[in-house]
């Protein structure tokens, strides 16, 4: 297997990703034209204003061709330029921009915090005695089937009205974002903890482990250096959708703690009907979730040579 | 195992997140399993399923008060004999709400599905032939969908649509299709390669034949199983949603709608929030037990 091989899978990835990301962007123009009513009105949202209609159908460029507004709406996109809010009267980029980076930095925060934890449990409870297995697991899956709001009011009601350990709202400095950031954290931890011990087990199995404890290797640079690779890779299938969850409990997280950030303004907009605000959230989460997961993938083709020759 | 780096994805839970899955179980596993017929999680989880079922088709059965209707001057009174469970600000009380609540959960849950099964079943089985282009075309339409993350995208379907319980279920059931139809299409190709597949074709039935009488029931006979342990995280997406102001409104007595009302009185009572929240947690851990049973037990026989 020549690193030629690899490239062209790697290649092969990239257009893939770029396909699903086109493609995504063709669904919401679609979805735009199929619904009942006329565009106009569905950009408008809520707002009724003496020429509004007539402004939106020049921007958007409602009495060309069918073709010709999908080539604009493309170029608009590629160009990232995501259109008007008309009931915010601002441009959607300025909403999104200004609100972006909370939600970021709280998905970020969680996601690492889920990994650590994840990874720490599987590699002291994978192939243990029965109890601490069986304790760990029943655990995953109490956390895993919470819901993320719950586990926010939960931890409100214990670290925030109690024990008044750290703020009840808002986004000042890191002690509000202490609890929401291990709200969003502990479902996706449970879920991930469960995958990496069952693929640790496997691998615990597997005759390479045997070779390496008979060089006299130690039990935990074995879990750390070896089982901990073979091990996450089932891991990465679910690199997309723990993007994907984080996002979208990021959104519930943030109303949870009044925290300002994406989750706040997509909220408003879906009340007002603000529809060009809404479809750009939506659409740059799926590019977020597109590039991480396409990012990921590549990645293990370069550690894992196994995936090279699949 | 083989000394071949097969690595099988752990049971109920990968499946439940759409990857694609793959073969790897081992006879001895399945064999054990035959002995101890029915664990006690699992029984448990299934009496609880039961009551749920009995509690959301007759709550009236189960408590005297009216979900709706409470005293103001009642308001936020701690758990006691006459309200087990407290009862809210506007003085309802909480155990009558959280019976009720089942109703709401249960049904936009098994609506959703419906719509995720529906969709979910054709276009997995579309993919699922073999027939290159039809694969290719209806993946990537999957890969789309689930580029979207599901939230996201039933708010957008909330947005075109409107606030209510139908539309929600539609949201949450257009954001499973991807994850389902994945599953469909890894079973049908489990099936359509199997031994009595390949018989059926050399004793010369036609490939009409094959997928009415061969195909069609057995990969079908999966789509139970498989709905038993997705409804699980259906039921939290709704919730979310609920939570969120975007499905049923208040004073719907709602578990996702009580919490976010008990949100705004967390500051003096503890009972509002932990009721609900626990419903919809012991919901969806009863049913993904009973699902990840029900897929090991059928074991070899669903993808």
């Amino acid at each position: 297997m020549g690193s030629r091989a690899l490239w062209s899978r790697v290649v092969a990835r990239l257009g893939t990703s770029i396909i699903v990301a086109w493609a995504s962007v063709t669904a919401a123009f679609l979805a735009l034209h199929a619904l009942p009513g006329r565009i106009e009105d569905i950009l408008a949202g809520d707002i009724d204003t003496p020429g509004l209609r007539e402004a939106i159908a020049a921007e958007w460029g409602l009495d060309q061709s069918l073709l010709a507004q999908y080539r604009a709406f493309l170029s608009r996109i590629a160009g990232g330029d995501l259109g008007t809010s008309y009931v915010l009267r601002q441009p959607v980029r300025e909403i999104v921009g200004s609100q972006l980076w909370p939600t970021v930095q709280l998905a970020l925060t969680a996601g690492v915090l889920a990994v650590a934890l994840a990874v720490t449990v599987a590699l002291l409870t994978a192939g243990r005695g029965r109890l601490s297995r069986k304790v760990a697991s029943a655990i995953e899956l109490v956390l895993a089937s919470t819901p993320v709001f719950w586990i926010g009011i939960l931890l409100l009601m214990l670290f925030s009205f109690t024990l008044r350990w750290f703020p009840v709202s808002g986004a000042n400095g890191w002690q509000s974002l202490v609890l929401p950031a291990i709200a969003l954290a502990l479902p996706t931890a449970g879920l991930l903890a469960q995958v990496l011990r069952e693929a640790i087990e496997k691998a615990l199995d597997q005759p390479f482990v045997t070779t390496i404890r008979a060089r006299g290797v130690g039990e935990l640079t074995i879990r750390t250096r070896h089982l901990l690779r073979h091990a996450s890779l089932p891991a990465v299938t679910l690199g997309g959708w723990l993007i994907g969850g984080l996002l979208g409990g990021a959104v519930i997280t943030e109303k949870v703690f009044g925290r300002p950030g994406l989750g706040s303004v997509t909220l408003g907009a879906v009340l007002t009907h603000d529809v060009p605000v809404v479809l750009a959230v939506v659409l740059l989460a799926a590019f977020i979730h597109v590039a991480a997961s396409t990012l990921l993938d590549i990645l293990y083709l370069l550690i894992d040579p196994r995936l090279r020759t699949a | 195992m083989t000394a071949s780096a097969r690595i099988a994805p752990p049971s109920g839970l990968l499946h439940e997140l759409g990857a694609p899955a793959r073969a790897g179980h081992d006879p001895a596993s399945v064999a054990l399993n035959r002995h101890r017929a029915y664990p006690l999680p699992v029984l448990g989880s299934a009496l609880f399923l039961a009551a749920l079922f009995a509690v959301a088709a007759a709550p009236g059965l189960f408590t005297a008060h009216d979900p709706l209707v409470g005293d103001v001057l009642e308001g936020l009174k701690a758990p006691d004999w006459a309200h087990p469970f407290g009862t809210d600000r506007l003085g309802r009380d909480v155990l009558a709400r959280t019976l009720y609540g089942a109703r709401y959960s249960l049904l936009i849950g098994l609506g959703g599905m419906t719509v995720s099964v529906l969709a979910g079943v054709f276009l997995g089985i579309l993919a699922g032939q073999r027939n290159r282009f039809l694969d290719e075309v209806t993946s990537r339409l999957f890969d789309v969908l689930s580029s979207f993350p599901g939230v996201l995208l039933a708010m957008l379907v909330v947005t075109f649509l409107g606030q209510g319980m139908l539309n929600i279920a539609l949201a949450v059931g257009i954001a499973g299709i991807p994850k389902f139809g994945r599953i469909v299409r890894a079973q049908t190709q489990l099936v359509r390669d199997a031994d009595y597949v390949t018989q059926a074709a050399i004793y010369g039935l036609g490939r009409r034949q094959i997928f009415l009488q061969h195909v069609l029931p057995n990969v079908l006979v999966a789509v139970p199983v498989i709905a038993t342990v997705y409804i699980g995280s259906t039921i939290l997406t709704v919730s979310g949603l609920s939570f969120l102001g975007l499905g049923p409104q208040p004073p719907t007595p709602e578990w996702g709608v009580m919490l976010a009302e008990s949100r705004d009185v967390l500051r003096v009572a503890w009972w509002p929030a932990v009721f609900p929240g626990a419903a919809i947690t012991l919901t969806v851990i009863a049913f993904s037990t009973v699902g990840v049973f029900l897929q090991k037990r059928f074991e070899g026989r669903i993808a």
